[in-house]
């Protein structure tokens, strides 16, 4: 017997005596039912607002608590001039990003040495530039998450290795709630998911010193949301 | 040393470190009134919590289809798996993917359960070193401490004396700036991230469905350590399971909510495997170790099978005010604080533990706060019975049955109370002292008088 | 209504005054009371230390007791959940299970029956203290009481109720635990008597006398001149 099948020969035999109702404190016992679950999660999960612009608003007022930096602008344009903007103040040298509808065009009009990671890179590379710049696949008005993956947002390492991650984005990629998000990843991947699916929640961060908040513990120090 | 007299002895120390009581009770007062703001967005949040714990049950009660089908998924995208009955088989399995990677450094992200089966000694014997990269971790790591608590390990220390540290292990300059101080820690890892051959993270969830590991955090420390080395292992518990990916909607929020008063953490990531065809980085490979370790005997104790249902968010550590008195490492355990109580006798035998269980005042407020609804206290009470009936202590167990020949004869009750009403006098000049006989009372308390007329009395002469 | 009154063993042996006031109350409202003297103890220290067989030995005897019962009032939210909650698990398939739920059925603890039984808030009650309120935690988490004593006390003339920070904490008492475990039972009375004190409050006021011995030895230690009082005392005076 392999320890595989041991350790499942074990689960099935303890299994055979029933347990007490999930929540019932041992009041009730009955036979496991198979679907025991009464309720789906959405409608208890905080509210969000019925329109796009209560939404965005959301958005907006959790990502300052959050201490991103979210931007919204009326074009591409602008968004693209903010960018500039951006790269003068804080004076970037080496910028990495990946190909995309949304990046390819903003990235070039910088005139910095781009590091692609949607190619072969080395990590160290990635490591000494100023700024990963991603798309993302939807961000979330609830907890003003961005959510990426792998194959929308550059692999594994754009979002988190450089001391600063700016996220370019689209106003209809705002959806509602978690709910509404995993709904978004089952349709758009559900055939063969990537293999890492990552909700960005603000800038890296940490209260393991006297529970005190300070950002950048190992991830990027600034989160940059800039929308259009 | 007996784990009992050793826990006694601790609580003695840490009940009189007035320093250390004040340290804890300001980071949970803080934590809770976060904590409460988040629970109050929710638009209903018992019913959360309802859900939440069908979800767990659904998944404990059907465990052995779930991890068919997590193994089944996890497989088919290249992801090997490894199952380990015990301590000892984990950290062969971990060992010998170490070996055969000729590994010298390993990078890990949190896991309780890497303390469960004391991974780090056994990597350190074997030669290899090993970094914790979450900044808790890394400063208990570096005071050769286990961690204080399970979602906060440093919360016992201040920032003088993680600076200290950092001056005396890292060679840092002196600041007490907390800001300072991670930045340090972060210079220190950066480099550990990308030389580390070997990743090792734990798991917050397991989903079937998809066969994907969620890894719940803050830092970026995980999301690091499962991007940058080639090889990554994760290691978890069989109960971690989740049915489906959408489950998650539901068990981010509420893990952040419950463990840190957050939202959502800053990095909430699913992952599916290893590197896969088209993608340009990621480990090559993705080992999973699924434990077992006692897990399937809490299982087949179907009255505390639900204890399997803990999503390790910390809560009822943060409200119980033993934990809160005594702190985490007068425990002794890997899990402290009510959840910790009811499972390590599972654990690690009822003889040598059930001294926790006793180390209760039932008040239940863990209990209340659980958000998977584990029946954490009465589980306690029923440890309690377990031992006393597998091997009763024979004092004790003299008492009550004397206890109870005398409660079911009145009289006999009545004349007993007297007795006693006529020789509290005496006690009063040893109160306190070795020859009192309810000093375990009296040494920090006063004992009320026994009354003249006790309510009976007064209630015949009524009549 | 004939009200049978359950007399935990240490409010009679301890605190009668708070047994003789709910005698009195109960009257006044009209009710006839009456007191099973047969009974000294709920079996709750046995119980609670994992003895059950021992504590079914004196469970077993209570329970033809109260069998004709129509209501079953007890002081006390500890002794009260005994009954209430863990009376039908230690008689759980014996030959007393039907009777230990009828009676489980029947029990009230006594905040609880003067509101939501009698439909009783104003007692008319006189008591110019400020007092501050301790929730027993098995009549808190066990009994759902919150509201009762509350409602009551906010009919009491002259009284002022002060919530304490820590009104929900545990006050450390916990039955053999305070025996077993005094160092970690006096810190977290220590932690509730500093929070009581700083509502500055006369009196701590609690439907449960276990709690109250806890914590009037550790006040009466101190020399905290803060005092103790039971529920149904404050409520039964003129």
């Amino acid at each position: 017997m392999t320890e595989r099948e041991k350790i499942l020969a074990r689960v099935r035999q303890a299994l055979k005596t029933p347990a007490p109702l999930p929540g019932s404190h041992g009041k009730i016992h009955l036979p496991a039912a198979e679907q025991v679950r009464t309720s789906t999660a959405k409608q208890w999960l905080p509210f969000v607002g019925e329109s796009f612009d209560e939404r965005l608003a959301l958005f907006a007022k959790n990502a300052a608590e959050l201490k991103a930096d979210f931007q919204l602008f009326n074009s591409a344009d602008e968004m693209r001039a903010a960018l500039t903007r951006l790269s003068e103040t804080e004076k970037w040298q080496r910028v990495a990003g990946h190909s995309g509808g949304l990046t390819d065009a903003i990235c070039a009009t910088l005139g910095l040495p781009l590091l692609r990671t949607d190619r072969p890179y080395d990590v160290n590379d990635l490591e000494s530039c100023d700024v990963g710049i991603s798309e993302c696949d939807a961000l979330i008005a609830q907890t003003s998450s961005v959510l990426v993956t792998n194959r929308s947002a550059g692999g594994r390492a754009l979002s988190v290795l450089p001391p600063h991650h700016v996220v370019l984005a689209r106003r209809e990629q705002l959806i509602a709630d978690l709910p509404s998000a995993f709904e978004l990843l089952k349709q758009k991947y559900a055939a063969n998911y990537p293999s890492m699916i990552s909700f960005i929640t603000g800038p890296s961060r940490t209260g393991d010193i006297e529970r005190i908040l300070v950002l950048g513990a190992h991830g990027p120090k600034k989160l940059t949301i800039l929308c259009f | 040393m007996t784990f009992v007299s050793q826990f006694l002895k601790q609580a003695r120390v840490m009940t009189s470190d007035l320093r250390h009581r004040r340290i804890i009770r300001t980071a949970l007062g803080n934590y809770e009134i976060v904590r409460d703001k988040r629970k109050a967005a929710f638009q209903n949040w018992q019913s959360a919590r309802q859900l939440a714990a069908e979800t767990k049950w659904e998944a404990v009660n059907h465990l052995d289809q779930y991890l068919e089908e997590l193994v089944a998924k996890l497989e088919a995208r290249g992801t090997k798996v490894h199952w380990a009955s015990n301590s000892a088989q984990a950290r062969e399995i971990i060992l010998q993917i170490v070996t055969e990677k000729k590994a010298r450094s390993v990078i890990k992200s949190k896991t309780m359960t890497s303390e469960e089966i004391h991974l780090n000694d056994a990597l350190e014997h074997a030669g290899l070193n090993v970094v914790e990269s979450d900044l808790g971790e890394f400063i208990v790591q570096l005071r050769h401490e286990t961690p204080y608590h399970i979602v906060f390990p440093s919360m016992h220390l201040t920032r003088d004396e993680i600076s200290e540290l950092f001056q005396r292990e890292l060679g840092s300059a002196a600041t007490n700036d907390p800001e300072e101080l991670t930045m340090i820690a972060r210079d220190a890892l950066r480099k550990k991230y990308i030389t580390a051959d070997i990743g090792i993270t734990g798991a917050n969830f397991a989903i079937a469905e998809t066969g994907m590991i969620s890894i719940t955090e803050n830092e970026g420390n995980a999301r690091l350590t499962a991007a940058l080395p080639k090889t990554v292992i994760s290691l978890l518990g069989i109960e971690k399971i989740l049915p489906k990916l959408d489950d998650l909607a539901l068990f981010l929020p509420m893990l952040a909510t419950m463990g840190a008063g957050q939202a959502l953490t800053a990095y909430n990531t699913m992952y599916g495997g290893p590197r896969q065809p088209g993608e340009t980085d990621g480990p090559e490979e993705w080992h999973v170790v699924l434990l077992d370790n006692h897990r399937t005997e809490l299982l087949a104790d179907a009255e505390q099978r639900d204890a399997l249902q803990c999503i390790r968010c910390g809560a009822c550590l943060n409200v119980c005010p033993i934990f809160r008195n005594v702190g985490g490492h007068a425990y002794g355990t890997t899990y402290s604080g009510p959840i910790g109580s009811v499972i390590t006798p599972h654990l690690r035998g009822l003889h040598d533990w059930k001294h926790l269980s006793n180390a209760s005042s039932l008040c239940g407020a863990c209990t209340e706060t659980c958000p998977v609804k584990i029946d954490l206290h009465h589980h306690l009470l029923q440890n309690r019975r377990n031992a006393a009936q597998e091997k009763p202590s024979a004092s004790e167990q003299t008492t009550y049955k004397l206890f109870a020949f005398a409660a079911n004869r009145p009289k006999l009750w009545n004349f007993g109370r007297k007795v006693a009403r006529l020789f509290q006098p005496l006690q009063k000049p040893v109160k306190g002292t070795a020859l009192d006989p309810a000093k375990a009372w009296t040494q920090t308390r006063d004992l009320p008088p026994l009354a003249k007329e006790s309510f009976k009395d007064w209630w015949k002469k009524r009549k | 209504m004939t009200v049978t009154l359950f007399i935990p063993c240490f409010i009679d042996a301890l605190f009668p005054r708070a047994g003789i006031s709910m005698v009195q109350i109960l009257e006044r409202l009209g009710h006839r009371v009456v007191v099973p003297e047969a009974i000294t103890c709920c079996g709750q220290p046995p119980f609670n230390s994992g003895y059950w067989d021992e504590a079914r030995a004196v469970a077993a005897k209570v329970l033809p007791q109260l069998a004709n019962a129509d209501a079953i009032v007890i002081g006390s939210g500890s002794c009260g959940a005994m009954l209430k909650v863990f009376y039908p698990q230690l008689f759980e398939k014996t030959p007393q299970a039907g009777l230990a739920k009828q009676i489980s059925e029947r029990t009230w603890e006594f905040s609880d029956f003067l509101v939501n039984k009698l439909g009783v808030t104003d007692l008319g009650a006189n008591f110019p203290h400020k007092v501050t309120f301790h929730d027993g935690c098995h009549g808190l988490r066990e009994l759902n009481l919150k509201k009762q004593p509350r409602a009551l006390l906010a009919n009491v003339k002259g009284l002022q109720l002060v919530e304490m920070s820590e009104a929900e904490t545990c006050c450390g008492f916990g039955g053999t635990f305070s025996a077993k475990f005094p160092m970690i039972s006096t810190a977290m009375g220590d932690v509730k008597c500093a929070s009581a004190t700083e509502t500055s409050a006369e009196y701590i006021v609690s439907n449960d006398s276990s709690c109250l011995m806890h914590l009037q030895g550790l006040l009466s230690r101190q020399g905290n001149p803060l005092k103790t009082i039971h529920l149904a005392e404050v409520l039964n005076q003129k």
